[in-house]
């Protein structure tokens, strides 16, 4: 109707999918209802709120804003897959101790964008983390927490306290 | 109860429901699928303001993969609204559209496309009216009707009189009359609308949805399908936020998901994109607030009068209640003997108006925190002096104030937050500084507020709880309160393991699920704490009662004489000689005649009647405790550009009686009061065009992001307010209300000019500056 479907490969925490997907569908739509990985969000679909952003190959990019068929042959990590089983990544255990979470709706993307970066660079400034969390919207907890929170998890990643 | 004597209470607690966020296990509206489940999509009206002529709904019918349409007509003519008189709006319009958008027929297909698809094949017939657009308009001889029947387009219209204000002007050292305005706001949250309905049977309704307080759509579906309370369940998924508003009340969406699942048979799901939510859903009301101020020499203040004018929208949802409080707490935080008020909303062709963060206050508290720093100058008094000249004591132990329309209240730290926001931010020492750096002006400002907590409302007011303690010790909580993610869960727990004397980790509460959960009004008026709090700790003592009873016996003492703490009960004084928690249950559960134990518990706050509010004349209480905040604040303004900067040399000095869960209050503060607080006073605002929100995008609207907000402090205040539970008042509604006012003085103290209409963009600071330039 839209578009014949498309065959796509898609590895997504790990796991390699071989799916039948439209043209149009988005990697958010995938990821959710294809998939069943609900943990990466749908919020605005126009690149603006950031709630559904995931990692392709390193980077945080917004889900809502990909082509399911752009991701085939790419590796995507969603909030599902950053826990070790029971074992919280250490910026879900900052973002959990420091009391940076309230309605949790933003959450899964301002992991992933904060995993992106700590991946890339391990020893950022306070600039530099607000400006990954410039990507993400927050309603309710305020950013100062947050903020506060990819600091503390960073020094964690280095092997401080 | 000593603090210090708490176990749990007033200590950081970690959220109950922390682990599951931000593991992406936390389940929301949007995320829940069924089987068969059917996505629905709403047709919605191109005109503002259009006579319904006709709908031809047979293309989308045929239309392959579509399994139900429906249009206004299948709702018999159901009509709903925030109380009894205020019933206008209808589940999907019928004979007419009052607002642009406005839902006039909705289908269920297999997919999100097709229903879409379908919606577009629907054919409707308008007859374009002419429309109104902003109150001044409305409220002309020979305006246009929003609704039949309603002359002036009035919506709700207050005038009350509290002593001779005339008299007291005349009287006056000082008198100023300035008009101040209030933007129509979005609510800011990132999720938006959201259902899924189903009927288990034909009597029987499901409903999953995004709701902040979810006994409304049990009130207003069961009304609406005409079924007993008792066969509609309304299951609580997680809420990403609320503010007020629209997750308290229903959209079309919601009435149109359960009436097509009923068509279809099958689960349906109706998710709103954030366009329509922007489009769509309820706002801030904007308003014209004109306020007339007296004082004495010596800067205290003898009477205000204000006169506000608002915009309610197409429909009258909260509006009676928005504009209510607009007046209801000018008595507070600053003594004021005399007060005179005429509050008039209007109809108009935009989305409806309703509460938010703040609701009412924040459009007063406004005006007179600004023009408190107006009078100051007049008279030359410092602004933290006129503050602390005007602001109401905190009453002795026992004794209460009354305000000129018999608020009464028991504890008040307006002072003591004045005086720690001076201090924090060395108010003294930079009043003396040099404002200009270059192209650049640096200043302060304060701004101070107070809000009602545990609302009380005309109606249902009540609330309660069920301690189910199992036979392992294991503890499961129920209330009909909603956590939006306030942290209201995790509060509840913390209050139910402090009063049994077990561990957080011991209780386990349910979310709202109306068929199990008693019935409670919802998540708003800043009320959850206050009230499901007290339930919450009369049903925990209830049922540790019956234990006490059980180790009374074994201990051959008075059940009076047994303590329990960190899960040991024993004789008080002899802790040496204890029974472990999980012992003392199994002996209650299975000892000859083992017992169910389940501990009731409701707020006898929530149902006192003593002091209630008498609504057409504006007297007495609207909350059962009131919460106070002082805010300091540095701007930067840009003399060059006029674009203005919060710094972060910010601090937020607040009273809420005792913090229960400081880290959360904290979060509250910042997150839920202080950043949409730089919002209004800086950046947010819809851009409207006949009806048309030119801006329904958060980047456009501009709500604040990491950059814009900046890393305030945040000080407590510790009252102990006596009606609360643990001396708890309401957290950070209050402190919405501060920033805007601070920000305001502040950009004055720096640069000399006053932005009198909220937010202080750009071009209206270039604009101010330029023309006391040109001044002088």
């Amino acid at each position: 109707m839209k578009g014949e479907p498309k065959e796509i490969r898609l590895t997504v925490n790990g796991r390699v999918y071989e799916l039948k997907v439209r043209p149009k569908a988005l990697l958010n739509d995938v990821l959710r209802k294809d998939l069943k990985l609900t943990g990466t969000k749908r919020g605005c679909l126009e690149s603006v709120c950031g709630v559904c952003t995931v990692i392709l190959d390193g980077k945080a990019v917004r889900s809502c804003s990909i082509l399911a068929i752009q991701a085939s042959g790419h590796e995507v990590t969603t909030i599902e897959g950053v826990a070790e089983g029971d074992k919280l990544h250490p910026i879900q255990e900052a973002f959990v101790n420091h009391g940076a979470i309230e309605c949790g709706y933003c959450i899964p993307g301002r992991v992933m964008m904060a995993k992106a970066l700590l991946d890339e660079n391990p020893n950022p400034t306070r600039e530099e983390v607000r400006l990954a969390m410039q990507g993400v919207l927050c309603a309710d907890v305020g950013y100062v927490k947050q903020i506060e929170a990819v600091e503390i998890a960073a020094e964690k990643m280095r092997g401080g306290k | 109860m000593q603090e210090e004597g708490y176990s749990i209470i007033g200590k950081p607690i970690p959220r109950v429901d922390a682990r599951l966020k931000v593991t992406g296990g936390a389940k929301f509206a949007d995320d829940i699928e069924m089987p068969d489940m059917l996505w629905g999509a709403i047709k919605r009206s191109p005109y503002p303001h259009a006579r319904i002529l006709h709908i031809d709904t047979s293309k989308a019918e045929g239309l392959r993969g579509v399994r139900a349409v429906t249009t206004g007509k299948d709702f018999g003519g159901f009509k709903w609204g925030w109380s009894r008189e205020t019933r206008d709006e209808e589940p999907l319009a019928v004979n007419k559209v009052r607002y642009l958008y406005e839902g006039v027929a909705a289908v269920a297909a297999i997919d999100e496309d097709i229903a879409e698809e379908a919606c577009e094949l629907i054919e409707v017939d308008y007859e374009p009216l002419p429309g109104v657009f902003d109150p001044f308009e409305a409220m002309k001889d020979g305006a246009p009707l929003v609704h039949e029947g309603r002359p002036g387009n009035i919506c709700v219209e207050y005038h009350w009189n509290f002593g001779d204000v005339e008299r007291a002007f005349s009287e006056s050292y000082l008198v100023r009359e300035d008009t101040f305005q209030t933007p129509r706001m979005a609510k800011g949250y990132l999720e938006p609308p959201a259902i899924v309905a189903y009927w288990p049977d034909s009597s029987h309704l499901t409903v999953h949805a995004a709701k902040g307080s979810p006994y409304f759509p049990y009130r207003i579906l069961s009304s609406c399908f005409q079924l007993p309370l008792s066969h509609v369940r309304i299951v609580q998924p997680f809420i990403g936020c609320d503010f007020g508003g629209t997750k308290n009340d229903m959209v079309s969406g919601d009435f149109s998901a359960v009436m097509l699942a009923k068509k279809s048979g099958k689960p349906v799901k109706i998710v709103y994109t954030q366009y329509d939510e922007l489009t769509t859903c309820l706002r801030r009301h904007p308003m014209w607030i004109t306020i007339k101020t007296g004082v004495a020499k010596d800067g205290r203040l003898k009477a205000i009068q204000t006169k506000v004018i608002s915009d309610g929208g197409a429909y009258t949802r909260m509006s009676p209640l928005s504009n209510y409080l607009t007046g209801i707490c000018m008595g507070l935080p600053y003594v004021l003997p005399r007060f005179k008020t005429d509050i008039c909303c209007y109809f108009t062709n935009n989305p409806s108006s309703a509460a938010m963060r703040g609701h009412g206050l924040y459009h007063t508290r406004f005006a007179s925190d600004v023009q408190m720093d107006m009078l100051a100058q007049d008279l030359g008094i410092d602004p933290a002096e006129i503050r602390l000249k005007n602001a109401i004591k905190n009453p002795d132990p026992g004794k209460m104030y009354e305000t000129f329309n018999k608020l009464t209240l028991a504890t008040c730290g307006v002072e003591e937050c004045i005086e720690k926001a001076a201090e924090a931010i060395n108010w003294e020492g930079n009043r003396k500084r040099d404002r200009v750096k270059g192209s650049k002006a640096y200043g302060i400002g304060f701004g101070c507020g107070a809000y009602l907590s545990g609302t009380k409302l005309s109606g249902h007011n009540a609330c309660a709880a069920m301690i189910r303690i199992c036979e392992d010790g294991s503890v499961n909580l129920m209330t009909g309160a909603t956590d939006v993610g306030q942290g209201s869960d995790t509060v509840m727990c913390a209050m139910a393991a402090e009063v049994l004397g077990v561990g957080l980790e011991d209780i386990d509460i349910k979310r709202v699920d109306t068929a199990h959960t008693p019935v409670d009004p919802g998540t708003y008026g800043s009320r959850v704490t206050v009230y499901a709090g007290e339930a919450t700790i009369n049903a925990a003592r209830d049922a540790k009662r019956q234990l006490l009873e059980v180790a009374a016996r074994e201990f051959g003492v008075k059940p009076e004489e047994i303590a329990i703490k960190d899960k040991k009960a024993f004789v008080e004084g002899h802790p040496e000689k204890s029974i472990p928690w999980a012992r003392l249950v199994r002996m209650a559960c299975y000892n000859t005649p083992g017992m169910v134990i389940i501990g009731r518990g409701q707020s006898s706050q929530g149902i006192s009647t003593y002091g209630l509010a008498d609504f057409s004349k504006g007297i007495g209480n609207i909350g059962t405790n009131y919460s106070f905040t002082a805010q300091a604040q540095e701007v930067e303004v840009d003399l060059e550009t006029g674009v203005v900067k919060c710094t972060d040399n910010s601090v937020i000095a607040h009273d809420c009686g005792f913090p229960l869960n400081p880290p959360a209050v904290d979060t509250q503060v910042v997150g839920g009061a202080y950043h949409p607080g730089v919002g209004a006073a800086l950046y947010c605002e819809f851009k409207m065009e006949k009806g048309l929100t030119l801006n329904p995008n958060l980047v456009d609207y501009k709500l604040p992001h990491a950059y814009e907000a900046p890393m305030t402090k945040v000080i407590h205040v510790i009252t102990h307010d006596p009606f609360g539970p643990f001396g708890a008042k309401e957290a950070s509604e209050g402190s919405t209300c501060t920033a805007a006012p601070a920000v305001i003085n502040a950009i004055h103290d720096a640069a000399g000019i006053w932005i009198k209409d909220l937010p202080a963009k750009p071009e209206k600071v270039f604009w101010a500056l330029k023309e006391k330039r040109e001044k002088k």
